[in-house]
């Protein structure tokens, strides 16, 4: 199940960074704001429903508005973040997300209602493979079928040529947001599975590296490349537990793998659709 | 008032080891146009390097002290060439994002590695020059305080001289204008590069020493937070910008120590990014820095 919360975030990472050809690197910070709001849904409704006449059905009713609370409050939060940062660009964007990312940590970190540098704990364990698997799908759909849609292939063009996609009266900031906004609530959803499944969170928990460890899957597994982003989270969510014997390699090992990848292989590395490379 | 004065003092420091850190990257922002992710980590090296250092010369005497500052310099001027040559040079024509990631690649290596062969726990590092504490009416000033704002401007007037008064540093200046045109001149891109790496790694690596002097603690994460708080400070003052990078780097020096010294102090670390924000939003090219157009 940590499989499925990966390849949520990362479907999702993929349709800004890879698909609209921004860099973000605050994805984390969408993901703890899903995480902090279902949980603190959870945990301030699920006593009450404990003695409900069906407790079982009603916990993961609860459930599923909790995730979509979690989902909706991370694409406000992404809405809001990425009105005004979205007119920059390139390594100013990454620069700009990463600090939104670390922004919501510390606010998180600050607030005693939801358990300061504590974090919190005690959520019930309502995420099971049929809410993981069933939200990948849903993720999977929806971004499939946008990016192909008529209005999705503005995303394509926005990356592919700023200027030209604004010549033909295409609104690059207005993709960018709506690329933004959707990406931030498929990762709050991700953020309140991951939350009940750990069924304890900290703010420790989504910082940077969590960012980057997503932003190295996606380029994997090559921007904008569903099929090979989802091998890429399979692999890197697996991997560590086969490397468990060499784990202080890990880190060392991904950041070889990136300069490698870098150089040589640009396109990523899973994919496989060749002369259509381009980044 | 005296508060107020003794927190001036502190955001002095503080800003000049931003400011090291901060010409660095607009230094390197000014002839690649790149962030330079890795930068960070130089500086962690140069305070690492330092505490190796520091066993092998007397404690507690300037000229130890001023042995350390330069064998940290030179190792990460030699590292900051080293990295350039062999993971962004390959990438000199690759688009910006790629030469990005492998700058944040770069940086992961460092850091991992470094925890790998001196552990991840933080160690204390030496006190290399003399301590004393001076008192001012009711002012205190430590004698490391004096010595980090001292090297700091001896640097910046040293850099000040080499990027106005030398070819080098007419050299430097013409790359960052237009690299194609330097090159029709006949400069050697490819030196002038590797020495805006070797002056931009100096220094981090001098701020590094500095920074662990006044914390006296250090890890293979210590380079993190500066190094994000120096490139703020950086595009605050106008990317490429020199007088920039040290208007910002007090700017957000002077911002934090305030917050710090408050009842939010918690907010210290967000403080920096707020003002990034902010500045992103109304003056996208920075305090100093000159607004240019997208041209097709």
């Amino acid at each position: 199940m940590n499989v499925g919360v990966a390849v949520i975030l990362v479907v999702s990472l993929n349709l800004v960074n890879g698909h609209t050809g921004q860099f973000s690197l605050g994805h984390a910070g969408f993901m703890a704001v899903g995480a902090y709001l279902s949980s603190a849904c959870t945990l301030r409704f699920a006593p009450a429903l404990a003695a409900s006449a069906h407790p079982v059905l009603a916990q993961h009713t609860l459930f599923f508005f909790a995730l979509l609370t979690g989902g909706l409050t991370a694409a406000l939060a992404g809405f809001l973040i990425g009105l005004p940062s979205l007119r920059l660009k390139g390594d100013y964007l990454a620069l700009i997300t990463l600090g939104f990312g670390e922004i919501i940590r510390v606010v998180f970190q600050n607030t005693p209602a939801l358990g300061g540098a504590i974090g919190l704990n005690g959520m019930p364990p309502l995420t099971t493979i049929a809410w993981t698997y069933g939200t990948v799908a849903v993720t999977v759909f929806t971004i499939t079928c946008l990016v192909n849609s008529t209005y999705g292939r503005g995303f394509l063009a926005v990356r592919d040529n700023e200027i030209a996609a604004s010549s033909i009266g295409l609104d690059p900031t207005r993709y960018k947001v709506v690329a933004f906004t959707l990406a931030a609530f498929f990762a709050g959803l991700a953020g309140g599975l991951f939350a009940h499944l750990k069924l304890a969170i900290d703010p420790r928990g989504f910082d940077f590296f969590r960012s980057f460890e997503l932003v190295a899957m996606v380029l994997l597994g090559g921007m904008g490349n569903t099929l090979g982003v989802i091998l890429a989270a399979v692999l890197l969510t697996l991997l560590p537990e086969f490397l468990r014997p060499v784990a202080e390699y890990r880190m060392i090992l991904y950041a070889v793998l990136l300069i490698g990848l870098m150089l040589l292989r640009p396109q990523g590395l899973l994919n496989f659709r060749l002369g259509r490379a381009r980044l | 008032m005296s508060e107020f004065l003794q927190q001036l003092i502190n955001a002095l420091s503080l800003g000049a080891i931003y400011a090291l850190l901060a010409l660095g990257y607009t230094m390197v922002y000014g002839v690649l146009r790149f962030i330079n992710f890795a930068h960070a980590d130089v500086f962690m090296i140069g305070a690492f390097t330092g505490s190796y250092v520091a066993k092998h010369v007397p404690s507690g005497t300037l000229v130890g002290g001023l042995a350390v500052l330069f064998a940290a310099m030179v190792v990460c001027a030699l590292l900051g060439v080293l990295i350039e040559r062999l993971a962004y040079r390959p990438l000199r024509r690759a688009p910006v994002l790629n030469v990005l990631i492998t700058a944040i690649g770069v940086s992961l290596l460092l850091e991992y590695g470094v925890q790998l062969a001196a552990g991840a726990n933080p160690r204390s590092f030496p006190a290399v020059f003399p301590v004393t504490q001076f008192q001012l009416g009711p002012l205190t000033v430590s004698s490391n305080q004096l010595v980090v704002i001292a090297v700091a401007l001896a640097l910046l007037g040293g850099l000040q001289w080499i990027i106005y008064r030398t070819r080098l540093g007419a050299a430097m200046r013409a790359v960052s204008l237009n690299p194609r045109a330097a090159q029709l001149v006949g400069i050697n891109l490819n030196t002038v590069i590797a020495v805006t790496f070797a002056l931009g790694s100096a220094l981090a690596g001098a701020g590094g020493v500095l920074y662990a002097l006044n914390y006296p603690s250090i890890d293979p994460f210590m380079g993190v937070m500066p190094g994000l708080k120096a490139f703020v400070a950086a595009i605050l003052g106008g990317i490429g910008s020199l007088p920039g990078a040290a208007l910002g780097a007090l700017i957000l020096g002077t911002a934090e120590t305030f917050v710090g010294g408050s009842a939010y102090s918690t907010y210290k670390d967000a403080i920096a990014f707020g003002l990034l924000i902010v500045i992103m939003l109304f003056r996208p090219a920075g305090l100093l820095g000159r607004f240019t157009v997208e041209k097709v």
